[in-house]
């Protein structure tokens, strides 16, 4: 196997905030020293790129540093959260930027997709552009011509080939576009993201395509996306990106499962201090609310397991009898179900239910089994329910965690799974004569 | 992806991106792997403009009637500005249709940057295809309009009131030089705007200054002697006045100027590319 693109110690420093005379300011800098024959004094300073830390210096390094090789045939994944610098490394790659320092050695043609349908232009039809989109991305005319049938046939609109793709719905127009970059010829193809439009049938078939491209004709994909069903069905190598470095690099499996379990642990634990209660409760207080998995707090938990959410609460007087309460909502802030520990909503009997509580500490939990939530973010509504409930204690969106799929339950249907919940089901079919 | 390079392939690399590119390297081979893509560009700005409009190209035809028909009544008959014994529309006509060209040429390429960030920003491919296409799909429209012109001059030259001559075999040249200086100009300025604006506000008056400045209502014969310096320094004076004499006889040709026309378009387009390319790595971080 041959290395098709070798990058070594690139680095992209940004400016941060309004070009204005500041920036004026520090391009005269710059040109002076370098007329003095100086190094550039702005590449030393700038802070790691970390967006929730108040700025200490007006430049940042979205990239820094980064090292990597990819082979020929590689389906190459780059995952890692937003501002870890995956697109800015695409935009390095794809050419529309030039890196602050370090190079990037290319063996063949590159064709980026950052975006689909680059170019179209609304008043033009179906096949204008074509041609204008795959002239764009590199084609020459003959190719274009040469493979018309087969980018029609893919996309499916052979229909509307002469009407203006202004007419056209957003799904159409995603499927030409697709279409024309998924039959160019480049040795090389990059992609950012591009899948998270169209419908689930051709996000299929774009995935298939996309892995009939590396595995059948040789070439060498690099493919950025958050959906880790799609690239744990798709890469054969992952790099994992965090604040502007490269984290870990290696195979598809163990990078992603490494990705999930890293977090930050801030968002689906909170503690005493940090509870904001909408409402106060004069009889008892939370000590914390944690989203558990195994034990463990993590930002993002694989949906086939079980977890748990638990609350630690403090009863300030003798003789109250509180209750406890979750709700769950879905990104949208969509209830997606609401619980309590009483015995019309729980499977055991808890024992502390009903009763007149002692001063004390206590804790409860919830179990959320595996395979029941889809790959979604959720936060949780916390409540504590006196026998007076106007007194209750309600904290809104108390902790926050995604469920994410592995690519487990990905290995049949690689589109967007849609659904509040995803539960596993018992199927069965039988066979009639 | 973790073993080691073969020292032996190190020469096989197909391109190498770098901070910095070389100076005198003006990518005009890459530009010509593309030239598919400016033909389909050319396409796509002549045919997109007038989608939808009932009247469709005959609008190209129309706007120079109208802004010929205005001169003649503003400056002919009103301010009485006189048009070296030319007929009046045809003066107008033959100074507005290569203007509009310039004109159209130079603000369009003065926004490269941009008007085209958009598409800059998401795919590469040699930049300068953009203001090159640019120029051509103006000639185009040139073209359509030149037909306009080509229509009143055989009229009044079967009138027999202009006295056109061989000097018309040198039509081509000038388009050229027309062309490259707006282009050249053009993609200076655009270079000099995508991280400070405020040269493209100056550019709507500069363009009309120039205008001004420029024999296109007014014959170089009419210029006071003092300001007939300023005429000469102008590059675009001598084009006008060079095809104007071509097709009516009227007002002069001097290869001396157009010399300097030529030497001009030369340099601004050397001088353009280099800073366009130069420009074209990292603008997208500051437009």
């Amino acid at each position: 196997m041959a290395t098709v693109i070798k990058v070594e110690n690139v680095s992209k420093q940004y400016r941060l905030g309004n070009v204005g005379s500041g920036t004026m300011r520090d391009d005269l800098t710059r040109w002076w020293y370098r007329m003095q024959g100086k190094e550039d004094p702005l590449l030393k300073i700038g802070s790691t790129n970390d967006r929730s830390q108040k700025a200490d210096s007006d430049y940042v390094w979205a990239l820094k540093d980064i090292n990597f090789e990819v082979q020929q045939g590689d389906v190459l994944g780059i995952i890692g959260r937003n501002g870890a610098g995956k697109s800015t490394l695409l935009k390095i790659l794809s050419k529309t930027t030039a890196p602050t320092t370090g190079s990037v050695k290319v063996k063949g043609r590159i064709a980026s997709l950052l975006e689909v349908g680059t170019g179209f232009h609304p008043e033009l039809t179906g096949r204008e552009n074509i041609y204008l989109n795959g002239a764009i991305l590199g084609m020459r005319k003959h190719e274009i011509t040469r493979k018309l049938d087969e980018i029609v046939d893919f996309a499916g609109v052979e229909r509307y080939l002469d009407t203006p793709v202004k007419r056209y719905s957003s799904g159409m127009y995603v499927r030409l576009a697709f279409g024309v970059a998924a039959h160019l010829e480049s040795e090389i193809l990059i992609i950012d993201e591009v899948l998270a439009v169209g419908d689930a049938e051709f996000q299929k078939k774009c995935l298939g395509k996309m892995g009939e491209v590396s595995k059948g004709e040789g070439r060498t994909v690099l493919f950025v996306s958050h959906n880790m069903g799609a690239v744990a069905t798709l890469c054969n190598e992952v790099i994992y990106m965090e604040t502007g470095k490269v984290n870990k690099i290696g195979s598809a499996s163990q990078i992603i499962s490494d990705y999930i379990n890293t977090g930050t642990k801030k968002s689906s634990e909170v503690y005493q201090e940090n509870i904001k209660y909408k409402v106060e409760c004069p009889y008892a207080f939370v000590n914390s609310i944690r989203v558990l998995s195994n034990g463990m707090c993590f930002d993002n938990y694989n949906l086939s397991e079980d977890i748990e959410i638990e609350m630690e609460f403090t009863v300030k007087h003798d003789d109250v009898a509180i209750s406890a309460s979750f709700h769950l909502l879905d990104n949208l802030g969509n209830c997606i179900l609401a619980t309590f520990n009483g015995p019309s909503a729980t499977l055991n009997k808890d024992n502390f239910y009903g009763k007149k509580l002692k001063k004390g500490v206590y804790v409860t939990k919830a179990t959320i089994p595996g395979n029941f939530l889809n790959d979604n973010s959720y936060k949780i509504n916390a409540y504590l329910v006196p026998e007076d409930s106007s007194n209750m204690a309600i904290i809104e969106e108390a902790v926050e965690f995604t469920m994410v799929d592995t690519g487990a339950m990905r290995k049949e249907y690689t589109g967007s799974w849609i659904g509040q919940i995803r539960p596993k089901m018992l199927w069965e079919t039988k066979y009639l004569g | 992806m973790h073993k080691a390079t073969n020292t032996a392939d190190i020469e096989q690399w197909t391109e190498i991106i770098e901070p910095k590119g070389r100076w005198f390297d003006l990518k005009l081979k890459e530009v010509w792997e593309y030239r598919d893509l400016i033909q389909i560009f050319i396409r796509r700005d002549v045919v997109s403009v007038y989608k939808q409009t009932i009247l469709g190209p005959i609008w190209f035809f129309l706007g120079p009637l109208m802004t010929v028909f205005i001169y003649t009544f503003v400056f002919g008959t009103v301010a009485k500005i006189p048009t070296d014994n030319i007929p009046a529309p045809l003066f107008y006509l033959a100074g507005t249709t290569l203007w509009n060209y310039f004109s159209n040429c130079l603000s369009g390429a003065s926004t490269t940057f941009t008007s085209n960030a958009h598409l800059f920003g998401k795919v590469y491919f040699p930049r300068l295809v953009a203001p090159i296409s640019l120029i051509l799909s103006n000639l185009v429209k040139l073209g359509v309009q030149f037909l306009v012109f080509l229509a009143f001059w055989a009229w009044y030259w079967y009138d027999g009131s202009i006295t056109p001559n061989l000097y018309i075999a040198a039509t081509p040249l000038l388009l050229l030089l027309m062309a490259g200086i707006s282009l050249g100009t053009g993609i200076i300025i655009s270079s000099y705007t995508t991280k400070y604006r405020d040269l493209s506000f100056f550019m709507p008056f500069a363009i009309s200054i120039l205008m001004y400045a420029t024999p296109i209502i007014y014959p170089t014969s009419a210029l006071p002697e003092t300001y007939r310096l300023v005429a000469e320094l102008n590059p675009i004076a001598h084009i006008i006045e060079a095809f104007r004499f071509a097709f009516t006889g009227g007002g002069s040709f001097s290869w001396w100027g157009l010399g300097y026309s030529t030497v001009f378009m030369v340099m601004s387009l050397l001088g353009g590319i280099v800073i366009f390319n130069k420009v074209e790595r990292t603008f997208m971080d500051t437009v």
